[in-house]
């Protein structure tokens, strides 16, 4: 039955893998492309799914899918395809069997992630085909569409979202639910085909342009790609979300709207380009048409306007406007001044609150890592020297030893999903090179920042199915790191002898500190806490923990210099952190 | 050719505030209510970091079609905000003679509460100087309600006196989104959130 919804682009893509006959859905959880493998796990008695330990290993899962003859879909962040790179460049090599589709969710203006990257980019790279929506709709189509090339062409073929995609829902059309029409196709074993060998990889790589030639040709012959006619001699190449924008506010100009991305339709845009006088491409983030349009002898020129970097906006097109065509943009009001930021932040209670406290009392060079835990990198605890990529805190520890010399603390802050993900590795690097670093591993058994995801750590699968619950320490000792202990994570006394001892012990080291995330968990340490007026001296050490529970009181002296604190006992989950770090005994449980 | 530019044919709601406040489920119903009244809808939000006490912005379209699903600055119809700080961070999004409905509450961000940045001092007099400003105690009405949690609630219905949409769209839409346990008391409290407007 037709049925019309108001979809996500994450949950129409969810919607279309059921649809299309998808049978193993993996994924690890990134935003925003997190909600696709939640709304699969709906289909988990049709579709085999999990969260897998990293994004490789979830492409691996993709691929063998593939190879075995039945469809299948890999999700993830625009970083988490730099860590599945590997298989995937060799697997376009090779070709899908069953159809596969690769969910890439790219962040322009980086709400929640670590860089900007435009991985259009790398499906060029991977000679793969590229689906561009502009909106839940196009996500549902393209997904469907996506499965059925994939396996007609032998190509893995990416859906790129972006940010504003994948969180805006919009009216979707599911159509009549085709599920059971597509039966997966028969194993039959062929090395020639399947194994990836400088003999067969050859041949496989004249397979690979010669597949291109189609590809280009299927490009030129989409219904995705399309003209769509208007007045002027200026004419405008989108993709995307721009694509948006682009009608917003160009609703009268003639648009040429890229759909199937790469290989990029160059004959249809040529086509587009020859009556007009201009041909400007508008895209989100890097120039990838513009580039492949120039490269084709098809003249396009290049903005002033600034478009390449950040989100895209009506307002920014406006400025184009002006720039092509001469239209004032409209004026808004500007921003009022002087409004304090509101950042997030760790949350009251917060497992991660007490390492950082003591971490920046030990003065510490801090290698920190991707997850909730980079909030600890804020003032008041800024506890934080360094953060790159998922798993990078070990490896840069480690090199931060080898620069410095032994007379440095050097920690690496890793958290626990972050560090099956891909910190197992470094901690052995450590390991097997005997090279002395302190690696804190924060364990609140959750995959926290995400939205709470399940992990190796956490004990439960996807689907909620009890399985292994993997210690750190456990691995840490098998790996053969000799100093490894465990800690909780609300004791400061405690917590700043482990990392000292770690610190200063001449030896790779593993402390992990243990306490439930307390969104998750529902974590109470016990009563809400409370302060004494007359003892506080407004010596300002609590609010050094940076916790949103305590709240600026009394003005001390009435020079608004110095402030006594206060407790929301709202927020307030009793883990007592302020009271320990309180010389006046100030601060004590409310009398439940 | 100007007047080309941002249709004023979509109808626009900015719902801003604090991470944990219950803005994207509000931004939820609103859009549904667009849906069942036949419109077409983009429903626009940021999450991720946001979710820790961040500020929080969602945005809703409605009309015969919505290309874009960024409101442009200055643009939008209604500003809620659920709480004071916040409405005054997002203000320039609000159209000159938009209706600016504000939850009279004021959570402070913890560059604030902690002595980092000093707190706007003069924060109910720029809020008091604007046009079409309509401040509502969402907490109050939500505690009538009989559920404090509702206080998102009571704004939908504040916020729903001042679209095109008719009430028995809204209140389809609390069915669709809000589970049953619950239904009743987020009925009242959107009635009283309604009634406060009328």
């Amino acid at each position: 039955m037709s049925e019309k919804r108001l979809l996500s682009a994450n949950e129409a893509i969810a919607q279309a893998a059921y649809c299309a006959d998808c049978r193993v859905a993996a994924a690890y959880p990134g935003t925003p492309s997190t909600e696709v493998m939640e709304n699969i796990a709906r289909f988990h008695g049709e579709i085999n799914c999990e969260w897998s330990v990293n994004e490789k290993v979830a492409m691996e899962i993709a691929i063998g899918a593939s190879l075995a003859g039945v469809r299948s879909l890999v999700a993830m962040k625009h970083v988490g395809l730099n860590v599945a790179m590997d298989p995937l460049m060799t697997f376009t090599h090779m070709g899908a069997v069953g159809g596969m589709v690769i969910i890439n969710a790219d962040d322009p203006g980086m709400h929640s992630s670590q860089n900007e990257q435009d991985n259009r980019s790398l499906a060029k790279f991977a000679r793969c085909l590229l689906f561009e929506p502009s909106d839940s709709q196009e996500a549902f189509d393209m997904t469907v569409a996506a499965f059925e090339l994939s396996e007609k062409f032998h190509v893995p073929a990416i859906v790129r979202t972006t940010t504003r995609t994948a969180h805006t829902s919009t009216v979707v059309d599911t159509g009549d639910c085709q599920r059971g029409a597509v039966e997966p196709i028969a194993y039959v074993k062929d090395p020639q085909r399947n194994v990836a060998i400088p003999a067969f990889a050859r041949r496989m790589r004249f397979s690979v342009e010669k597949r291109m030639e189609a590809l280009r040709e299927l490009s030129e012959a989409s219904a995705f790609n399309r003209a769509e006619p208007g007045e002027g001699d200026v004419g405008i190449v989108t993709s995307g979300v721009a694509y948006s924008y682009v009608k917003e506010v160009f609703p009268d100009i003639p648009v040429f709207k890229v759909g199937l991305c790469f290989p990029p339709p160059l004959e249809k845009i040529r086509a587009f380009a020859a009556p007009l006088q201009r041909l400007v491409v508008v895209e989100e983030s890097d120039p990838v048409l513009a580039e492949q349009i120039r490269a084709a002898g098809i003249p396009a020129l290049e903005p002033k306007t600034e478009l390449r970097m950040m989100e895209l906006n009506p307002s920014r097109l406006a400025t184009l406007r002006e720039e092509l065509l001469g239209t004032t943009p409209p004026v808004a009001a500007p921003p009022q001044s002087g409004i304090p930021i509101r950042p997030p932040v760790l949350c009251a209670g917060c497992s991660h609150r007490g390492p950082f406290y003591i971490l920046s009392k030990l003065k510490a060079t801090v290698c920190g890592d991707i997850g909730c835990y980079t909030l600890g990198s804020a003032a008041p605890l800024s506890g934080m020297d360094t953060c790159v990529c998922m798993g990078a805190s070990i490896g840069s520890a480690i090199g931060m030893r080898k620069a410095f010399g032994p007379d440095k603390r050097i920690a690496a802050v890793i958290g626990d999903s972050t560090f099956f993900h891909s910190g197992i590795t470094g901690m052995l690097d450590a390991a097997y090179n005997k090279v002395p670093v302190a690696i804190l591993v924060l364990d609140n058994r959750i995959t926290a920042m995400t939205g709470h995801q399940e992990n190796p750590g956490s004990g439960h699968t996807l689907l909620g199915e009890i399985s292994t619950e993997v210690r750190v320490a456990d691995l840490a000792r098998a790996c053969g790191i000799q100093h490894v202990r465990e800690v909780e994570a609300y004791d400061l006394a405690v917590l700043e002898a482990a990392f000292k001892e770690a610190l200063d012990c001449g030896e790779p080291a593993v402390v992990v500190v243990r306490g439930p995330c307390v969104l998750h968990a529902g974590y109470r340490g016990g009563a809400a806490l409370t302060v004494d007026e007359d003892a506080c001296t407004a010596c300002g050490a609590c609010f050094r923990l940076g916790c949103p529970a305590i709240i600026r009181g009394a003005d001390k002296d009435g020079t608004g210099k110095r402030f006594k604190s206060h407790i929301d006992p709202q927020a307030c989950i009793g883990c007592t952190l302020c009271a320990q770090v309180c010389r006046f005994n100030a601060i004590s449980p409310l009398p439940e | 050719m100007s007047e080309s530019i941002f249709p004023a044919t979509a109808f626009n709601v900015s719902l801003v505030g604090v991470g944990g406040q219950g803005i994207l489920l509000t931004s939820d119903i609103l859009a549904l209510a667009a849906m069942n009244a036949g419109y077409d809808v983009k429903k626009s939000e940021i999450h991720g970091m946001s979710q820790r006490g961040g500020s929080v912005i969602s945005q809703v379209r409605f009309g015969e079609k919505i290309y874009s699903p960024i409101i442009p600055d200055g643009a939008s119809d209604v500003l809620v905000s659920f709480e004071r700080l916040e409405a005054l961070r997002w203000l320039h999004l609000a159209k000159p003679d938009a209706k600016v409905l504000v939850n009279n509450l004021n959570l402070a961000p913890i560059t604030v509460s902690s002595g980092q940045q000093p707190p706007v001092a003069d924060e109910q007099a720029r809020l008091a100087a604007r046009t079409g400003l309509l401040l509502l105690d969402a907490v109050s009405l939500a505690r009538e309600a009989g559920n404090l949690r509702t206080a998102n609630v009571a704004l939908v219905g504040a916020l729903a006196t001042f679209t095109p949409i008719a009430k028995e769209h809204w209140q389809t839409a609390l069915q669709t989104r809000v589970p049953s346990t619950f239904l009743a008391v987020n009925q009242k409290a959107f009635e009283l959130g309604y009634r406060a407007m009328s």
